[in-house]
């Protein structure tokens, strides 16, 4: 007698495709997913609640934790936060060196997710390309801020260091020689028969899902929704900046990708114009109190992180730690689409569509 | 000198000889495998902006394949308490034998083969065939479901590849008129076959890269998806013995490749006759070897179920059409 059965298979915490302390609980008829349910946690930190007996410039270096590949908009989303509740203006060039250097964020963030997605798929060694282009602006960071990836660079009012001589030919140096890199990757990768068949119309959704499932950054822009922060509510000194903000139709995996390595370019453009502009010289750092208090009230405010809107809510009593602080973290609003888009699915698809979500753990868990 | 102590009586000294033929063959493959996952690791390093092994044996790292399998061997071996164990441990065993066997009909040059058959060819793809139900039962006996479904996968590609694999060769098989390897060689003293059957070719190295288990046909152990697949259960020495199989696989099959459509030990040129036939084998033999690694560093895998498509939908019928093709244009041109 022939007797089939349905099976529990857990996918995590340790599995390499995960991207992290990930758990998939999925049942599997044969290779077919007809369940998967997430479970979360196993990074959980506490952020916010230890932020509540913080002092505001003591946070920052706990936003760089969340989102490790791109510290620098963690950096600036508190800083934005406090900043806007105190009414500081923040001096041109410190204004500058923000966004070269979350622009550079994203770069390298996109970097990875385009590295480890091909990984996931199997093939090894462009993973190790974006990694080399990723270890360029890494050390370049580094020279910024003393460190690779928990940046700590920035500060309510500015931020802690200027750039070092020489440094911001760097950053136009680099800007061409990656344009170079990104053309490669194309033709290394985005044409690749089997690549296309992995990723094509794999893990579709309609724009009205993504909404309701509150997507955002390239999840949402895959729909063909054009809904960039930068661009729809200019913070810092986007306005100045000429970019577009790419999109597509289909809401697929490869939808996702190609958004990513188009949103490279962007961000290269950007990166062009921010050196170009750059000030001569100026203040890194506003006049700010010794010791930072928000005024009583309360503060909500959101910039575009390369995984999407990354959210800042900070409630104040008007002491100099905050009362209540609240971190939208897009890694963990985008991933609540999964358990929809797995059913039917079968494994190695479910590998495409949690790669192309391009989730980072240490957001979702916070 | 073979086929001399083929026909005489069998007896001690026989027996002898033959089997230290057969203790060089296996060094000789040893060695293979030794240097071949070194010159994997090297190239893919060179490849992936990475030196490679550079520690253990000089700058090249000569022996650190050497101290690989020391560790392997002087790992514990583990065998968890929940798998069926008497299938368990015949598993690797039954994994790796065939891959052995195979390599007997392989003639490396004019003089050293081991068993002239009549139908070497299909011999080999006979034999080669087995090594699926050391993985089948590997995965089976692992008891776990990752190595299931690993085993699951292998008995699929492997079989719906075998058919491909087998069409295209009938090609040759047509041009040459013979299954023996070493008429199969003679035939193409005036044009190798890679150029007389280019669609065959391309057929039987697709599907030969799938009976390899090699990326982008590398789905039972994908380990982005299945973690290792079919021996996520093993380690120490019967995991080796998997990798073992999976080398000497890649041994054989360059080699038939060679003598099936590079003109085994034949020069390219019947100028060049002068250098020996073993090192016209051994360079085509090691460009075979080289083009494997170096699809296994650049593509990305197959999907199981499109893998299946393609083996079934596309290769095949282009290997059926190959055949179609050769028996018109030999009839046509005559013998």
């Amino acid at each position: 007698m022939i007797r089939t059965e349905e099976m529990l298979l857990n996918v995590g915490p340790q599995h390499p495709s995960t991207h992290g302390v990930f758990r998939l609980v999925i049942k599997i008829d044969g290779e077919i997913i007809t369940e998967a349910t997430p479970v979360i946690g196993y990074l959980h930190r506490g952020t916010e609640k230890l932020a509540e007996n913080l002092q505001y410039t003591q946070i920052i270096p706990y936003t760089d934790r969340m989102d490790y590949l791109s510290a620098m908009t963690n950096n600036y989303v508190i800083c934005h936060a406090v900043e806007t509740m105190m009414g500081i203006q923040v001096p041109e060039r410190a204004d500058f060196l923000r966004v070269i250097a979350m622009e550079l964020g994203r770069v390298a963030s996109h970097l990875v997710a385009w590295g480890t997605y091909i990984l996931d798929l199997g093939a090894t060694s462009p993973f190790i390309y974006a990694f080399r282009d990723r270890e360029m602006i890494i050390n370049m960071l580094n020279e910024l801020s003393g460190a690779r990836l928990t940046f700590n660079y920035m500060r309510v009012g500015g931020v802690k260091w200027d750039a070092p001589e020489g440094w911001i030919e760097k950053v136009r140096d680099f800007i061409p020689y990656m344009r170079e890199q990104l053309a490669g990757y194309h033709q290394l990768v985005s044409g690749n028969e089997i690549f296309l068949d992995r990723v094509k119309g794999i893990g579709r959704y309609t724009k009205e899902e993504a909404i309701h499932y509150s997507l955002s950054g390239p999840n949402l822009r895959c729909t063909g929704v054009k809904w960039d922060l930068r661009k729809d509510e200019p913070y810092s000194i986007y306005n100045r900046f000429d970019f577009d903000v790419p999109t597509s139709e289909n809401g697929d995996c490869l939808a996702r990708y190609n958004l990513r390595l188009a949103e490279i370019e962007e961000s290269l453009k950007i990166l062009e114009q921010a050196v170009s502009q750059f000030p001569a010289e100026g203040d890194i750092l506003a006049k700010v109190p010794k010791i930072i208090k928000a005024p009583k009230g309360e503060a909500y405010v959101r910039i575009e992180s390369p995984r999407g809107e990354i959210g800042c809510f900070i409630a104040s009593d008007g002491k100099k730690e905050p009362y209540r602080l609240k971190f939208r973290r897009p890694s963990f609003y985008n991933l609540q689409i999964l358990p929809k888009l797995l059913v039917g699915e079968n494994i190695a698809n479910l590998i495409a569509i949690l790669g192309a979500i391009d989730i980072v753990l240490g957001e979702v868990d916070g | 000198m073979i086929e001399e102590l083929l026909q005489s009586s069998p007896g001690w000294t026989n027996f002898g000889i033959f089997f230290l033929l057969g203790v060089v063959l296996l060094l000789v493959v040893l060695g293979f495998v030794t240097y071949g996952i070194l010159a994997e690791r090297k190239v893919m390093g060179f490849m992936q902006l990475r030196h490679g092994p550079n520690q253990l044996g000089g700058r090249w790292g000569l022996l650190q394949t050497v101290a690989d399998v020391l560790k392997l061997l002087l790992k514990e071996d583990i065998i968890p308490k929940a798998v069926d164990r008497p299938l368990f441990i015949l598993a690797p065993v039954i994994a790796f034998a065939p891959s052995f066997m195979v390599l007997a009909t392989l003639p490396f040059t004019d003089k050293f083969q081991f068993a002239d058959i009549g139908v070497g060819l299909l011999y080999y793809i006979a034999v080669s065939g087995l090594t699926v139900f050391g993985m089948v039962l590997g995965g089976w006996a692992s008891n776990n479901k990752y190595a299931l479904l690993g085993g699951m996968r292998a008995a699929a590609q492997m079989i719906s590849y075998e058919i491909p694999l087998v069409m295209s060769v009938l090609g040759v098989i047509l041009l040459s008129g013979s299954l023996n390897l070493n008429d199969i060689v003679a035939a193409q003293e005036h044009g190798w076959f890679i150029l007389l059957q280019p669609i065959g070719f391309i057929v039987f190295f697709i599907a030969s890269i799938a009976e390899l288990n090699r990326t982008p046909f590398d789905l039972p152990e994908s380990e982005n998806e299945l973690v290792a697949g079919y021996h996520v259960e093993y380690s120490g020495f019967r995991w080796a013995f998997f990798m073992l199989s999976e080398y000497v696989y890649l041994f054989g099959m360059s080699a038939l490749i060679t003598v099936v459509f590079l003109g085994g030990w034949l020069p390219p040129l019947e100028i060049l006759g002068f250098i020996p036939g073993a090192v016209w084998f051994a360079l085509k033999f090691s460009a075979v070897v080289f083009v494997y690694i170096w699809l296994r560093s650049t593509l990305p895998r197959f999907r199981a179920d499109s893998l299946m498509e393609f083996g079934w939908k596309i290769l095949l019928p282009i290997a059926l059409a190959n055949i179609f093709l050769t028996a018109i244009l030999k009839s046509i041109l005559g013998a």
